[in-house]
């Protein structure tokens, strides 16, 4: 009996790391999030191909900037800043990066969760929703990319509506 | 002129009064407002939520899924021989569910005297919609080809029965249905829209409905595409198929080149070469369309 509970605790300790293992350390300066499975399919869109949508956002320190000043925004914006009040903007900007730069085939991988699970307690609506798609393209449009490669982008987030909101 | 009057004094007035009811909406608890710039199309000249001359599958209004909006218009069309005025006002439910009305007024200037109605007789239809939104997002389902499809009907009413049926027309009511899909193809910034419209209603229903050619009701197709340039502004074009069933005047189908301009997030503005073809015998009517719509 003794043997097969120890087997047990075993196979469970062994296969625990498929769920466990993924959850990567917390970085300096982010507060912890609980364990979640680690892998680009998380950031919600196949990346482009080729290299143009990389150069129409500036690179990696064009998309550096258009995520900086989104945070920003939606700190200020009235429409949707109590949704991100007790947000961990740090961990929010290094994630938003990452996501960016991999659906912009920028050669980034995405360790963030997936959009169900970080929007899961947050009671977005669709006007909230719409909120953040402008504020986005208002960071877009200070950065100076070309409004058809905005919507290219846009056209990838998009599907992600049906995850974010819940309300 | 005198349209181009009225819509100059509707540009002051309409955004004042969509404000007025987006603040009483809001006094009663009802959310407004919530869409993205220009996805509440503008109105066409018959009332709904769409295009300028082709209804679209959107819902009017600013109005979210929680919400209820509202939009108001004027449009003026200036023809070589006729002048035409069309103003409503249509209500967005949830973006699920549209009621419109509007008028349509058609000035038939000297063509009325030439044709011994009299100098400046005029055309004037009533006319009643509801719109369904019953699938898809145009805007958000960017990963399918599935696009937003709706449902409506409009009845219809014109004010000159006695000429209507002098010149052939079999009525001067009537109604008609109308499938309409709406695709916005965000990565390539194209917005596509197709109608199938079942209706007997010759020029919209002013010369009445079915005529001495032919009574029934018939499917017309109509098309529009836009190009997106901007969050404010959009060009494209529209065609529009139309019944020819009075013996005495043949009917054309419509084209139009627009483009339309978010002033802001209330007002939209509109400008359109259209050509309407042959109008009660008086053939190439091409000329400025222009509307305004304001909304919330």
């Amino acid at each position: 009996m003794r043997t097969g509970a120890i087997l047990l605790i075993n196979f469970l300790a062994a296969s625990a790391p498929a769920v466990a293992q993924a959850a990567p350390a917390t970085p300096p300066g982010e507060e912890e999030v609980d364990a979640y499975a680690v892998s680009d399919a998380n950031a919600g869109a196949a990346p482009f191909e080729g290299a143009d949508m990389l150069a129409a956002f500036h690179g990696k320190d064009g998309i550096a900037r258009v995520v900086d000043d989104l945070v920003e925004r939606v700190q200020t914006d009235k429409r949707i800043s109590e949704i991100f009040m007790a947000s961990d903007f740090v961990r929010l900007r290094r994630t938003l990066n990452e996501q960016f730069c991999y659906i912009l085939n920028g050669g980034c991988s995405y360790t963030g969760r997936d959009m169900k699970m970080v929007h899961a307690d947050h009671g977005v609506t669709v006007a909230e929703f719409n909120a953040l798609v402008e504020l986005l393209q208002q960071a877009m449009v200070r950065e100076g990319i070309a409004f058809s490669a905005q919507n290219r982008f846009l056209a990838k987030l998009a599907p992600m509506k049906r995850d974010a909101v819940t309300r | 002129m005198p349209r181009m009057i009225a819509l100059l004094v509707a540009m002051t007035m309409l955004p004042q009064l969509v404000a007025y009811a987006q603040e009483s909406s809001e006094t009663l608890d009802i959310e407004t407002g919530g869409k993205l710039r220009l996805t509440r199309g503008i109105s066409t000249i018959e009332g709904q939520g769409g295009g300028g001359l082709t209804p679209w599958a959107v819902i009017t209004g600013d109005e979210t899924d929680r919400g209820i909006g509202g939009t108001a218009h004027v449009t003026a069309v200036e023809l070589p021989d006729y002048s035409f005025l069309s103003y409503g006002g249509a209500i967005g439910f949830y973006d699920r569910f549209e009621l419109s009305y509007t008028r349509q007024e058609f000035d038939t200037q000297d063509v009325g005297a030439a044709l011994g109605l009299g100098q400046g007789f005029t055309f004037a239809q009533d006319i009643w919609g509801a719109k369904l939104r019953v699938a898809g997002d145009a805007v958000y389902d960017q990963d399918t080809w599935l696009p937003q499809i709706a449902v409506g009907a409009n009845w219809k009413r014109a004010d000159q029965g006695a000429v209507i049926g002098a010149i052939g027309g079999a009525d001067d009511e009537g109604w008609e249905t109308y499938t309409t899909a709406t695709k916005i193809l965000l990565d390539h910034s194209i917005l596509l829209n197709g109608t199938l419209r079942w209706t007997n209603a010759n020029q919209t229903g002013l010369l009445g409905y079915g005529g001495n050619l032919n009574e029934d009701h018939e499917l017309m197709g109509e098309f529009s595409a836009g190009w997106m340039l901007s969050r404010e502004l959009i060009i494209g074009g529209e065609y529009r198929m139309k019944p020819s069933n009075l013996a005495i005047a043949k009917e054309d189908d419509w084209i139009d080149l627009y483009a339309a301009w978010a002033i802001n997030r209330h007002v939209t503005l509109t400008g359109a070469y259209v050509d309407l073809g042959s109008i009660a015998t008086f053939d190439n009517q091409r000329g400025l369309y222009l509307s305004l719509q304001a909304g919330f």
